[in-house]
């Protein structure tokens, strides 16, 4: 019986620790081959275009959309114990701390972890990644490094851009359409805020950054088994990618903050 | 040129190649031949250092593949030009920037010297006024006239063929084997095709070998395989159900 239940742990963690191991060598491979000429400069700027500039308009929509939610729920509850003051501090500290860097990366790694995993699996499936190697092109470094550099470069970047907006979607709710003073919101933004909230969600933003980017990269370069398995890729990519996000997320937020 | 060594490779439990020596020399047209699934996309695969064997050595102009660097095996891969079944054509660049790929990354040549370049080689294979389209837009084909242009343009010493003429009409498949034979001709290339297309096979070939159960069971000039008393290369050059070759997952 106690065995049985040994086997049975043993074999659902097998896989996913295999996976993981892999993902670790991956993330060696990167490292070994991201100092090395030629510095795909292009690539990088390509892929800087796709993850960075492409996910913008998407980025911007959730990101005003959420910065005005919370100021219309904090307002709400706040009002109870007469704190509508307080908003301006709540939509500021929520966003940069947490929201602005995990709602980017979320959205990004939909966007464009997705199609990142789905293109790389489909060069594995009709052989173009055998077709880089013959022409003595290493595919980790044409084609991971580039992603990776891009992802920890440009989420950072969105995640700003996304800090931004969201107050200014919370100072809308709270100024324009709820009625409060604009000073009152200003002040309550800048008291409580301090450049170590933007800084450390910067940082898990670039982390995030290097998380999908690697997971997206592995699950299109491992990926095998024609359309079907380009599907699971993309599909994987995006659960893996996700679930990463917000399980490190919590504790890289104890550890930082 | 070209020595494969008691090459063993398995995936899981299937025991793919169980000892395959080969030789090839300089200038030789090689055919290996062998039933879907026997592992001659794996073999091919050895020689240009896509896959490592798990047992065996494959030695290229003395260079043991497996005792090289990343560095070191790109260096003989450069002598190497593979064409493939999927001709695997990069699906995001026009046709001129596939062919001219390995120039871009391995050469100080500027665009527009690669771009004549590359369209010199896909004339070279008959292909002209394509250079700007993407691949997509090109027929089965023309895809593997553009993936030989690619193969060829960094001026191979040996060129891998995977399946060269499977999915082509007839008509098609016999003109790839024309510029097969063409580019062996004026290239003065040593070349390795596998295939199960006899008629391909005894026209492009020196030499044929084939491969079942893993191994080389026999080797020798077009005429020696077409005059074959081997039971299972009869059968197999024969194409006939009846025979030693039992086919795999199905009862008679």
């Amino acid at each position: 019986m106690f065995i049985k239940l040994i086997e049975f742990i043993g074999t659902a963690i097998k896989g996913p620790l295999e996976e993981t191991g892999r993902i670790i060598l991956l993330q060696g491979s990167v490292f070994k081959w991201i100092a090395r000429r030629p510095f795909e400069l292009r690539n990088i700027a390509k892929q800087m275009l796709e993850i960075g500039v492409n996910s913008l308009p998407v980025v911007l929509i959730t990101a005003v959309f959420t910065g005005m939610v919370l100021a219309l729920q904090s307002y709400t509850g706040f009002k109870r114990f007469g704190a509508e003051g307080l908003v301006g501090s709540v939509v500021a500290l929520s966003m940069t701390r947490e929201l602005g860097p995990v709602l980017a990366a979320l959205i990004v790694t939909g966007r464009a972890g997705a199609s990142m995993a789905a293109e790389i699996a489909t060069m594995r499936v009709t052989e173009q990644i055998d077709a880089l190697e013959t022409l003595a092109t290493n595919p980790v470094k044409y084609l991971v490094v580039p992603r990776f550099l891009s992802g920890i470069i440009m989420l950072p970047a969105l995640a700003v851009i996304s800090d931004i907006v969201g107050i200014i979607g919370g100072y809308f709710v709270t100024v324009v359409l709820l009625g409060t003073s604009s000073t009152s919101y200003m002040k309550a933004t800048w008291d409580f805020l301090e450049v170590e909230d933007i800084y450390n969600g910067l940082i898990k933003a670039a982390f995030f950054g290097a998380a999908f980017t690697l997971i997206s990269c592995y699950k299109g370069f491992y990926a095998k088994g024609g359309a079907e398995g380009v599907g699971r890729a993309t599909t994987g990519a995006v659960v893996i990618s996700s679930m990463t996000i917000l399980i490190s997320d919590y504790f890289l937020s104890a550890w930082l903050f | 040129m070209i020595e494969l060594k008691n090459i063993h490779k398995s995936y899981g439990g299937n025991h793919v190649l169980r000892g395959v020596n080969l030789d090839i020399k300089k200038g030789e047209s090689l055919v290996v031949i062998g039933g879907s699934g026997s592992g001659k996309s794996v073999l091919l695969k050895h020689i240009i250092g896509l896959t490592k064997p798990d047992e065996g050595e494959v030695i290229v102009d003395s260079d043991v593949l497996s005792q090289l660097d990343e560095d070191g095996l790109n260096e003989v891969r450069k002598k190497f030009g593979m064409l493939f079944q999927s001709s695997a054509l990069f699906d995001s660049m026009s046709v001129w920037e596939n062919v001219g790929f390995g120039l871009k990354r391995h050469t100080d040549f500027k665009n527009k010297e690669i771009k004549d370049i590359a369209v010199e080689k896909l004339r070279m294979v008959g292909l002209v006024g394509v250079e700007d389209e993407m691949p997509s837009e090109l027929s089965g084909g023309m895809r593997k006239r553009v993936g030989l242009a690619r193969a060829i343009a960094m001026e191979p010493q040996i060129l891998l063929y995977d399946e060269p003429t499977t999915g082509l009409d007839p008509i098609m498949a016999d003109a790839i084997n024309e510029l097969i034979i063409e580019m062996r001709e004026r290239l003065n290339i040593t070349s390795i095709a596998i295939t199960h297309d006899m008629k391909s096979a005894f026209k492009i070939a020196d030499t044929i070998a084939m491969l079942y159960n893993g191994l080389i069971i026999e080797r020798g000039s077009s005429e020696e395989i077409k005059n074959t008393s081997d039971p299972v290369v009869r059968q197999f050059i024969e194409g006939s159900a009846e025979g030693p070759i039992t086919l795999e997952g199905i009862k008679r």
